[in-house]
């Protein structure tokens, strides 16, 4: 297990490297003269130009640059943004409880309705049951979540007015933030009708970030539930006299998990770029609102320090992900 | 994979011919036995015809706008007329013709990016499978930078970086997806290589380049071909997305996304100008994905026995 840790890290680490140098290039290759970017200011003296640019040290080579972003980084400094004057990743942890918050949910909704949709759709192969299902998950894989957002709005909060347009809770409720969290947050502050406030705001964000990974869970169960319900020990266990619920329910869906938790895992870089999309149109305060409008506002640093953090987040989740695989799957742990 | 041992290179012309049309037949058969593949597949030829034929086809010219009729609904609803079916937009623009020079678009996102990241991929993939090594290693450390990622943001400040416009997101569309076509390509070729035909090839002194492209290659596209559907309908959805974030094609270019974007803030008065742009995406990328899982079923000889 140690060697296999090794390995991927071997494999992390250069790779990370690699981001990096990326993330710190983008700035680089802009149109424009990075300092004035970097200092948002229109009109400058030549004085005024060279002291920003020694200042920021763009007078330095690049590799001297490129070294000292690295440096910073190693030390927690991901850079100030431009437009707030705070540092990036002060304002990441900031705003990233509320991505967590939301994809959490949203995991949980696809994975409590798409593993029983799976198994169901296996189990009852070429039905009636089985052709809805699957229909319905193509469907939802087709899905432009930006629309379908803008359609449950219209839906839900237009005509129905069931649930608010937009935000985390409503202006009325205020309290410290003590988790991030706010459904945790609005329970904790005592306040009557603030933990009601945050559901209500949380329900159509989730329907709409859950939906594509549903229906890749969904495809992901009936296939690996199709593939283990043909194996011999499948057989025998039905050959036994098992109950045909603990033949699916214990020997099948068992080993049918392990490709699903795999994608499970993976759907987390899928729910960071669908919290793009999802956080612009609930102007919901997390991180994927935070990169679309830094790239509106052109806050270069946010930019550059945003993608480093999320793709090292991935990466490390992905990492997390290869071990519980390893550590559940011996073969995949001695492969190399 | 019996029918893949045999090169084309090593076939005469004529039963080229004959294995070809029998290949052929052997694929519609298990693609047709999909249904959901053969309506996809229709619907993809409609639209084809609908983008060729959208000069014609198209009540109105796409950007005019008819100051008299500003945000009519469509014609069965109160208020609407039979000159603006689906109705017009918050500038009087017909939607339906919008909608049908969108289709233009939509379809030239999806070539252009499948092809440059099929072709793009092939390339890099089978150099990195057939020679291994130092320069295998380099380009897989390369994708892996890129798939670190996650996608949409990537290609969002890649457009940033480049520019917001069409052409500057397919390029940071195709490029983005870039790396499953490496990825693909690379680990065929590399199950491939050791084969006997290869083997055999290779003593009859074909060159590298040979043995890449043209004996190698050919037995590798199966799963080629069915993510290349799959990036077709992923472009259509990311463009749409880039253009709804408005960094993808400007207004007013009648690109699906784009026009969702400007319809947004109407969104909660006029449900037909939101709603007919976003069914247009979700229809074309079910029909494409439809055919891609029937692709899948008769390209894949492991799930052809089951």
């Amino acid at each position: 297990m140690f060697r296999f840790l090794l390995g991927r890290l071997a494999v992390l680490i250069p790779t990370f490297i690699g981001v990096s140098i990326i993330a710190f290039s983008f700035i680089r290759l802009l149109p424009g003269d990075p300092v004035m970017l970097m200092s948002g200011e229109r009109v400058m003296t030549p004085e005024r130009y060279a002291e920003i640019s020694h200042r920021l040290g763009y007078d330095r080579s690049y590799i001297v640059q490129y070294l000292d972003y690295l440096w910073g980084i190693l030390r927690g400094d991901f850079g100030t943004s431009i437009s707030t004057k705070s540092s990036v990743l002060g304002q990441f942890f900031q705003l990233f409880p509320a991505t967590l918050e939301l994809s959490l949910c949203a995991i949980i909704f696809a994975v409590v309705l798409g593993i029983p949709a799976g198994v169901l759709a296996a189990i009852k192969r070429g039905s009636f049951w089985d052709q809805t299902i699957m229909g319905t998950a193509l469907i939802g894989f087709s899905m432009p979540i930006f629309w379908w957002g803008l359609l449950l709005i219209i839906l839900f909060s237009g005509v129905l007015q069931w649930t608010p347009v937009s935000g985390r809770i409503s202006l009325m409720y205020f309290f410290p933030s003590v988790t991030g969290f706010m459904l945790i947050d609005s329970l904790l502050s005592g306040q009557k009708g603030a933990f009601t406030s945050a559901l209500s705001h949380l329900i159509l964000p989730t329907i709409v970030l859950g939906t594509i990974p549903l229906a890749v869970i969904a495809r992901q169960t009936r296939s690996a539930m199709l593939e283990v319900l043909s194996e011999d020990y499948v057989r025998t266990a039905r050959a036994k006299g098992l109950s045909s619920f603990r033949v699916v329910g214990i020997h099948a869906l068992r080993n049918a998990m392990i490709p699903v938790v795999t994608t499970i895992g993976l759907q987390i870089g899928v729910m960071l770029a669908g919290a793009i999309l999802t956080e612009t149109i609930f102007s919901w305060p997390g991180i994927g609102k935070w990169m679309v409008d830094s790239v509106f506002r052109r806050d270069y640093p946010v930019i550059q320090g945003g993608l480093l953090i999320i793709a090292g987040m991935i990466m490390l989740v992905n990492l997390i992900v290869d071990l519980l695989y390893g550590l559940l799957n011996p073969r995949i742990r001695h492969q190399n | 994979m019996a029918q893949t041992t045999t090169s084309p290179s090593q076939i005469g012309p004529v039963s080229t011919d004959s294995s070809r049309r029998a290949r052929l037949a052997e694929f519609w058969y298990y693609f047709s036995e999909n249904r959901g593949a053969v309506i996809g597949l229709f619907f993809f030829l409609f639209l084809i015809i609908v983008a060729v034929f959208a000069p014609l086809l198209a009540p109105h010219a796409p950007t005019m706008q008819y100051r008299d009729a500003v945000l009519v609904p469509p014609f069965w609803e109160e208020g609407g007329r039979a000159t603006y079916l689906l109705g017009t937009d918050a500038v009087g623009r017909d939607i339906l013709s919008r909608l049908i020079y969108g289709t233009r678009y939509s379809l030239f996102i999806g070539v252009i990016v499948t092809t440059i990241s099929l072709v793009g991929g092939i390339l890099i993939g089978v150099i990195a499978g057939y020679f291994r090594g130092w320069v295998d290693t380099v380009i897989m450390r390369v994708m892996d930078i890129i798939l670190a990622f996650p996608s949409l943001l990537l290609a969002l400040v890649l457009v940033a970086v480049l520019g917001p416009g069409l052409t500057n997101a397919m390029i940071a569309i195709a490029l983005v997806f870039q790396p499953h076509f490496v990825r693909l390509t690379r680990a065929a070729v590399i199950s491939e290589k050791t084969r006997d035909y290869v083997v055999a090839a290779k003593v009859a002194g074909a060159g590298p380049l040979r043995l890449m492209f043209k004996t190698i290659l050919p037995n590798c596209m199966a799963p080629l071909i069915v993510q290349a559907t799959l990036s077709f309908s992923n472009a259509i959805l990311d463009a749409a997305a880039l253009g709804f974030l408005g960094q993808g094609a400007q207004p007013p270019t009648p690109e699906w996304g784009t026009m969702l974007a400007e319809a947004r803030e109407f969104i909660l008065r006029a449900w037909w100008v939101v709603t007919f742009p976003g069914l247009a995406i979700l229809i074309t990328v079910l029909a494409i994905n439809l055919m891609g899982d029937g692709l899948r079923d008769a390209l894949d000889p492991k799930l052809k026995r089951s």
